[in-house]
């Protein structure tokens, strides 16, 4: 819609000025009302990353427990659960609010215990009556009842199998279906050929599976991401939401990232200066062919992760009224594999740092920070497997980043990228999937070229 | 491909023979399998050309169909194959145990324990390669749907009378080869491959031959990789493979060479014995076309003769090793996959769907991701060379006690928590308060990760299994100076959730299936390609 207005437009007065506030509120209206109003059983939300997803789904919480409406709430994350009721308790602490966990030990945030109207069960029973009941798909799937919930919320939708939603669509009327078409799918430990192209493949995503039995549904989409900042939206807009673009909600001047200690000209330094300067650094290391925890590569990211807490970073941005210092919580690295992780993580003790979360993409989801330094996918690879191209993959590394994003890289991942692309057999019936992560790395990696620092010299 | 498993065949390069993979046998062998060798005619996917099949190594049945196109002589190979198959697997169905399972009871919903019949051992079916599951999973669904004339009086070309029973065999035997860990159906490849790792790809290790050459090649002097090129590429002065590829494709030079030939002669012959005008020519015409069908039974059997030995060569080399401790365990869980299939077919149940319904497939899905894990899981603990490959990744450590605190939970009524300090070589990649297990008595002991007080000594804190007491009961804590190994993983998996039953299937997944899925499906339209 505006973006054909925009890109058309010759001289710049005759633009309409974007209007982020105004677009989401739109948008978030129209959710609402088809929510609350609409005559069809789901609704379903597209939205990119950071476009206040979690926002809308506590504000659709709050609204249908005022309109006296009992509300489930699936996420999939015990994480994403217990942030949705502090969410919840810090908007309307008076709302009796129902944590569904685990027998497990330990089975909720210890913060839970201090809000008073948060009532904690591992029975559904104990808490009915309650306005909002939230947990996790997993336990969910064990509830039995016999009269089903009037409306469910069900949070990241994409990541949310479809075996594990027909295990709890019994429990509701009615949802609202919430999450971000470009993280990563869902995935099965063993082979699920034998049902590709059915419409409801258990190893598909629960929204796959929800729109192909019910095509009619009202679908929305979020315009704008809060979190990416302008230097980063369009790139993650185009590498991998082409068909449904979004914007950033701030312009290039609204966010800022400047260092006390200036640079001592290695490598390391020199890319979080481009970072802080562009939003994006691709730290280049030779081209080499090396184990998945590159010994190398590990050690330039730890590198390059002790400067930018030692070079005293401070934020400029529209949460606060002046900078903010860059502090460890506030910065994350991002791997593919659970090896890679440990290995930064060690290496990063070994550099004194602790505090830095270190994850894969998997685990990353959904979570945010001011500045991420990414261990490339496919750095020093030999291959490029379907993992390894998985196009949310990348995405997720790509778009947690508040400020700026550095990516640690081995050379030739371009010509890797040409040398293998994708060859994952083509199933009949099912719906294709764009972009490809092929197309996607290589968009990305045309726009890290333009950051390129090398490792050394 | 885990990092053992790498270098497992980066020393097979460099030794040139295949290296083990595992100590002992991690898949039920039977006493008695039967091994089916089959081959399919080329361009035509799922008309057989031949097979051998038998349990007994120096006497398999040769099944031949002399012109695969032809639907008659297909349904008769069936039928012999049918012949075959079925009173092997039904000598199985008839020998029953009794045997406990938990029911959910109609009535109460409760769940109570009754008394069934499990089959006392499963009949196995072994075939050379993945390709041969896969073609076993073919017939069955070519099979299955088909009606005898018993069934339908009216049906164009009804089946012969136990092809549709074996149809459903052999997809039940099919389905049950997707669950990991299974053994009713096994591919010789797969099974060599689980247990030997050798110095080429998983792609040129479908190659029954070249497999066998680096893991026992027959001549002492070739290395691995040569042995394997030997296999993959010889051929005799009339460009013939001097070993023949295990199937059930064939050789092209096979195909165009010898069998295309034969099987015109084969043609001829017929085409002459319809024309012959009296009974003397008729007599002569009948003795070419026996000739000219003998010759391609000679051609059949040529091509699977090898396959067949190599099958049985495999086997003893997998019966050299002892099984591992859950392989029984895994197998009962075959024993009952086998009943329920034979409890379903003497109920006169219809034949399994075309589809799975919604529930089903998930229902399927959950069961094998559970099974993975539990293979996984077996398969480390029944073997230290698999548990060294979980320890080399991270997964598992294994070392020495150094140290035991006691310490006692913070409850009313204090329980046991010792702490137990371990010195390992390993490095386990141990988030903040893991959970670790290892195995007490066959069940597992679950502990958590306290600290790492230096490089390789862990702190752990066990949680279980120490009985009711304040004191630990005796053997429940290791002593000092015990090796002691703690996985990272589970050892037990846990049930899923259960899943709605079909006919209550929600409105996001289609609602229930439709009335037309319940009666029994017909089979595939015929075309014009089908009757030539």
């Amino acid at each position: 819609m505006t973006a054909e207005a925009t890109t058309t437009a010759v001289d710049a007065p005759a633009v309409p000025v974007f209007d982020p506030g105004g677009e989401a509120a739109r948008a978030t209206a129209a959710i609402l009302h088809d929510t609350l109003h609409g005559t069809e059983r789901g609704v379903v939300v597209d939205s990119p990353p950071g476009a206040g997803k979690s926002t809308l789904v506590v504000r659709a919480a709050l609204e249908l427990a005022a309109a006296g409406r009992p509300l489930m709430v699936v996420a999939q994350t015990n994480a994403q659960v217990d942030d949705l009721v502090l969410r919840l308790a810090e908007k309307n602490p008076d709302l009796p609010v129902g944590r569904l966990h685990s027998s497990d030990a330990d089975p909720y945030d210890k913060a839970l215990d201090d809000l008073a109207n948060v009532r904690k069960s591992a029975k559904a029973a104990d808490l009915a009556g309650q306005a909002v009941v939230l947990s996790t798909a997993a336990k969910w799937a064990h509830v039995k009842v016999d009269e089903p919930w009037r409306h469910a919320i069900v949070d990241e939708a994409y990541q949310m199998r479809s075996d594990s939603l027909l295990a709890v669509a019994g429990l509701f009327e009615r949802a609202l279906f919430v999450g971000d078409p470009g993280q990563l799918d869902p995935f099965a430990t063993v082979g699920s050929e034998q049902w590709a192209g059915l419409s409801y493949d258990p190893s598909a995503s629960a929204v796959t599976t929800l729109l192909a039995h019910n095509p009619s549904l009202p679908q929305h989409r979020l315009p704008v991401s809060w979190r990416l900042p302008a230097s980063a939206a369009p790139l993650v807009s185009d590498a991998f939401y082409p068909y449904t673009p979004f914007r950033s909600g701030t312009d290039h001047d609204d966010r800022g990232l400047t260092f006390a200690v200036p640079s001592d000209g290695s490598g390391a330094d020199r890319v979080i200066d481009e970072a802080a300067r562009s939003g994006w650094g691709l730290l280049e290391l030779p081209a080499r062919h090396t184990p998945r925890t590159d010994p190398e590569a590990v050690r330039a990211v730890a590198e390059v992760v002790r400067r930018l807490l030692d070079r005293e970073g401070r934020a400029t941005s529209e949460r606060s009224a002046g900078p903010v210092p860059l502090t460890a919580d506030r910065v994350a690295v991002g791997t593919a594999h659970r090896d890679q992780a440990a290995a930064v993580r060690a290496a990063l003790a070994d550099l004194g740092v602790t505090e830095v979360t270190v994850d894969t993409a998997n685990r990353l989801q959904g979570r945010e920070y001011d500045v991420t330094v990414v261990l490339h996918p496919l750095s020093g690879r030999p291959d490029a497997t379907a993992f390894h191209l998985e196009t949310g993959r990348l995405c997720v590394l790509a778009s947690r980043h508040r400020h700026a994003c550095v990516v640690v890289c081995r050379e030739g991942v371009g010509e890797l990228l040409d040398d293998y692309p994708s060859t994952e057999p083509v199933q009949l019936g099912t719906l294709v999937k764009f972009p490809d992560g092929w197309e996607a790395n290589h968009a990305v990696l045309a726009h890290l070229a333009e950051h390129r620092v090398p490792w050394r010299g | 491909m885990s990092l053992i498993t790498t270098l497992a065949r980066l020393e097979a390069v460099r030794t040139g023979r295949a290296q083990p993979a595992a100590t002992v046998r991690h898949r039920h062998l039977s006493d008695r399998p039967l091994v089916f060798v089959p081959l399919i005619t080329a361009g035509e996917a799922g008309a057989p050309l031949g097979a051998l099949v038998g349990t007994d190594r120096d006497a398999p049945h040769l099944l031949v169909v002399p012109q695969p196109r032809d639907r008659d002589l297909r349904f008769a190979f069936l039928a012999e194959l049918a012949g075959i198959v079925l009173p092997h697997v039904e000598a199985y169905a008839d020998s029953v145990e009794a045997a406990e399972r938990t029911e959910t009871d109609p009535e109460t919903g409760k769940r109570v324990k009754v008394e069934v019949d499990l089959c006392a051992d499963a009949a196995q079916l072994i075939v050379p390669s993945r390709a041969g599951v896969d073609f076993v999973r073919l017939l069955g669904r070519s099979m299955r749907f088909r009606r005898t004339a018993e069934q339908d009086p009216e049906a164009p070309h009804p089946a012969p009378p136990r092809v549709p029973l074996l149809g459903r065999w052999l997809t039940h035997y099919g389905e049950r080869a997707r669950v990991p860990g299974s053994s009713l159906l096994l591919a010789m490849t797969d099974l060599l491959g689980r247990h030997w790792a050798t110095g080429q790809s998983t792609l040129e290790d479908q190659h029954l031959g070249a497999l066998l050459a680096w893991i026992a090649p027959d001549d002492e002097e070739l290395t691995g990789a040569e042995a394997a090129r030997r296999v993959e590429l010889a051929r005799d002065a009339d460009g013939q493979l001097l070993c023949p590829p295990a199937g059930p494709a064939t050789d092209p030079a096979f195909d165009n060479k010898l069998l295309a030939p034969a099987i015109e002669r084969y043609d001829r012959a017929r085409t002459a014995l319809a024309a012959a005008e009296d009974g003397l020519e008729a007599d002569d015409r009948l003795g070419a076309l026996t000739a000219a069908e003998r010759e391609i039974r000679a051609l059949v059997e040529s091509r699977t003769r090898p396959t067949w030995d190599a099958v049985w060569r495999g086997m003893d080399l997998l019966r050299e090793l002892p099984a591992g401790a859950h392989v029984e365990d895994r197998w009962t869980r075959d024993r009952w996959s086998f009943t329920s299939h034979r409890d379903r077919v003497l109920a006169g149940e219809p034949p399994q769907p075309r589809r799975d319904d919604a529930v089903t497939a998930a229902n399927k899905l959950a069961t094998r991701e559970r099974e993975q894990a539990r293979l996984e899981a077996q398969e480390a603990l029944d073997d230290p060379l698999v548990m060294a490959g979980r320890r080399l990744a991270g997964e598992a450590f294994a070392g020495e006690v150094t140290d035991i605190v006691m310490a006692y939970s913070e409850s009313k009524r204090p329980s046991p928590r010792p702490l137990v300090t371990v010195r390992t070589d390993d490095r386990p990649h141990l988030g903040e308060r893991a959970k670790v297990y290892r195995s007490l008595g066959g069940k597992p002991q679950a502990a958590e990760f306290v600290e790492q007080q230096e490089e390789g000594v862990l702190v752990l804190r066990v949680v279980d299994k120490m009985g009711r007491g304040k004191e630990p009961e005796a053997g429940s804590v290791p002593k000092k100076g015990d090796r002691v190994c703690f996985t990272l993983f589970e050892h037990e998996q846990r049930g899923g959730a259960k899943l709605p039953d079909p006919e209550r299937t929600p409105w996001t997944h289609g609602g229930p299936p439709g009335e037309k899925a319940a009666v029994p499906e017909a089979p595939d339209a015929q075309t014009e390609e089908d009757v030539l």
